[in-house]
């Protein structure tokens, strides 16, 4: 049995081991590519020894890449529990939400129209202005006390429609290379990032985290239901608010550099649950935690898997995630028959 | 009623969808009572309660110990009330404890890892008068529907507050649960909280409240002893209902007997 102590010092032990195991896959990570390095060569470039090229590859070609993949993986699986914890959903995520498919139209857009090349804020912004629409009509579709099924279909809606959209941008592209470009970058992937891709990331992804954290508390307490929440002192629709916006700076933050990367806001809780248990406080820092291994993971999988083209990383992470959202439907599946809608 | 009132209630109004849930509610109730709040179906004593416990924007002014609603901040009103809903609901499978701490949550005590020994006694003191402790490392999804009615009202006892609002806390429970329950609110209203409690359940209502209200079409019709409220009268005009009565033990029994 898990008793309020045990699973405090549960979340602890599993907290720490997930440090570890990403701070792992951060120097394999960095240690992966064309030039393999061993991971004390890693860490001898990283700071400052070895030779220059190693210095050089170490410092300057991956390690954007590394930190990206650690912080877009981190902010998704923070969002997905976050965004489980706020509807008392598993099945609750960025991706089935339609958030980054709508974020990837406002880049698109932006980038179509010419207002801005692949390195400017108007990008970004532009990707959480539409990450936060998709969110906030998702939730005002659902309503209060939204069920899975009604979820699941706005969701679908929403992220069809963010696509729909998309093609439409593709088709009316003047240049078939630039319609070419566009969808490249929305299957998703971190290759040669650099440290401007970071700076115009981080930040939100470090808003919307702080924002996300902020409602920690909040989000046990919402165990309970809205109207329970509210009675014990939570402000519910400022939580609400809080929580599509965190999500939104994150979300979009993470595809203006990264295009989509989906499931890893899903998966992330659900790995966790098992270990230390279904309180959606203690499930936000181990599931950030866990997308960023996650991503870290599959970044260095593109890197190895022998193919003539490039695999990206969000073909991988959906290839993965979507027989693993089927897998919960099955599991679902009597809540999805209607009992609990 | 001739104590000073702790909760007070002026023309409270409620509409909803353009139809008038509560119409000019008035009440004055002093500390340390069980106040059964009894009324047929959609006659407004959920919205009430909501009402009473801020939950419903109303129109009208509610005071508690002289300081209007309206001047409280939320968790100034949360440590005021305790709130019961109907269904006890948990969307997690947490652990019973964690519930039941949940009710420091208006107290600061955010995380029941870390429980403050004030808080911590106060839990505990929740669970002793609710008998839940030896299920409190349990699962809420894994316990009957008695214990988890119970793991519900230990978490709004938990918080302390001086006055408890209850939403048909009996109600799908079997009868020793139901007795279990309003021997609970009872017990508690001895200890000097002020208890509304909903029911439907008029035997109950006469034999464990102090103060019986009814409600019928979102009016107040009838604020008194259960004798007197729930009076042959008051039963047959708003229930449609006549009851046996009886004296047992020295209690009032009624017993709802032919409609119509």
């Amino acid at each position: 049995m898990v008793t309020g102590q045990t699973a405090a010092r549960r979340t602890y032990l599993v907290t720490s081991a997930l440090v570890v195991l990403v701070t792992v896959l951060l120097l394999v990570s960095l240690g992966t590519g064309p030039v393999r390095l061993p991971p004390l060569t890693v860490f001898d470039a990283l700071f400052g020894g070895g030779s220059d090229v190693q210095q050089i590859i170490v410092r300057e070609i991956r390690l954007p890449r590394a930190i990206l993949a650690l912080a877009i993986g981190a902010i998704l699986g923070l969002s997905g529990a976050a965004l489980q914890g706020l509807l008392r959903n598993p099945l609750a995520s960025p991706s089935l939400f339609g958030a980054p498919q709508s974020a990837a139209f406002g880049a698109v857009l932006t980038i179509a129209l010419g207002l801005a090349d692949v390195r400017s804020w108007a990008l970004p912004v532009s990707g959480i202005v539409m990450a936060f629409l998709s969110v906030f009509a998702l939730l005002g579709i659902a309503g209060r006390n939204a069920g899975l099924l009604l979820l699941i279909l706005a969701g679908l809606a929403i992220s069809s429609l963010a696509g729909a959209a998309t093609a439409l941008v593709m088709n009316l592209s003047p240049n078939p290379f630039a319609a070419l470009e566009i969808a490249f970058w929305l299957l998703g992937s971190l290759e040669d990032r650099s440290f401007r891709h970071v700076m115009l990331a981080l930040p939100f992804i470090a808003m919307g985290a702080a924002m996300l954290m902020s409602q920690r508390a909040a989000f046990r307490a919402l165990s309970l239901g809205e109207e329970t929440a509210q009675s014990l002192g939570v402000h519910v629709p400022r939580l609400r608010l809080l929580v599509i916006l965190g999500v939104a700076l994150g979300v979009g933050g993470a595809v203006a550099v990264s295009g989509t990367i989906g499931f890893i806001g899903l998966i992330a809780p659900h790995l966790m649950r098992p270990l230390i248990g279904h309180d959606p406080a203690r499930l936000l820092v181990p599931s950030a935690l866990t997308g960023a291994a996650l991503l870290l993971a599959a970044d260095i999988a593109v890197r190895l898997i022998p193919a003539t083209t490039d695999i990206k990383v969000g073909v991988l992470t959906s290839i993965i995630g979507v027989p693993f959202f089927l897998y919960l439907i099955v599991r679902e599946r009597r809540a999805l028959g209607g009992g609990v809608a | 009623m001739s104590a000073t009132p702790l909760l007070i209630a002026n023309d409270l109004n409620v509409t909803l969808a353009g139809r008038r849930v509560l119409q000019d509610v008035v009440l004055a109730l002093p500390k340390a009572r069980l106040v059964a709040l009894v009324g047929p179906n959609g006659a407004g004593k959920t919205t009430l309660l909501r009402a009473l416990a801020g939950l419903q924007p109303s129109t009208g002014r509610i005071a508690v110990d002289g300081i209007a609603l309206t001047d409280m901040s939320l968790r100034e009103r949360a440590r005021r009330f305790g709130y019961l809903p109907q269904g006890h609901l948990v969307h997690w499978p947490l652990i019973a404890k964690d519930v039941v701490a949940l009710g420091r949550y208006p107290h600061g005590s955010l995380d029941p890892a870390r429980l403050a020994p004030a808080d911590e006694s106060a839990v505990r003191r929740a669970m002793e008068a609710t008998d839940t402790l030896g299920f409190s490392q349990r699962r809420v999804t894994e316990l009957s529907g008695g214990e988890r009615s119970r793991v519900a009202l230990a978490r709004v006892l938990a918080v302390e507050a001086p006055i408890v609002l209850a939403d048909e806390p009996t109600a799908s429970l079997d009868p020793r649960y139901q007795l279990d329950v309003m021997a609970n609110l009872r017990r508690a209203a001895d200890g000097g909280v002020l208890v509304i409690v909903v029911t439907h359940d008029l035997g109950l209502a006469a034999r464990f409240a102090d103060t019986v209200l009814v409600m019928s079409n979102g009016r107040l019709v009838a604020a008194d002893v259960p004798a007197e409220a729930l009076s042959d009268a008051i039963l047959s005009d708003v229930f449609r209902i006549s009851a046996y009565r009886a004296v047992h033990d020295d209690e009032t029994v009624i017993l709802p007997w032919t409609g119509g």
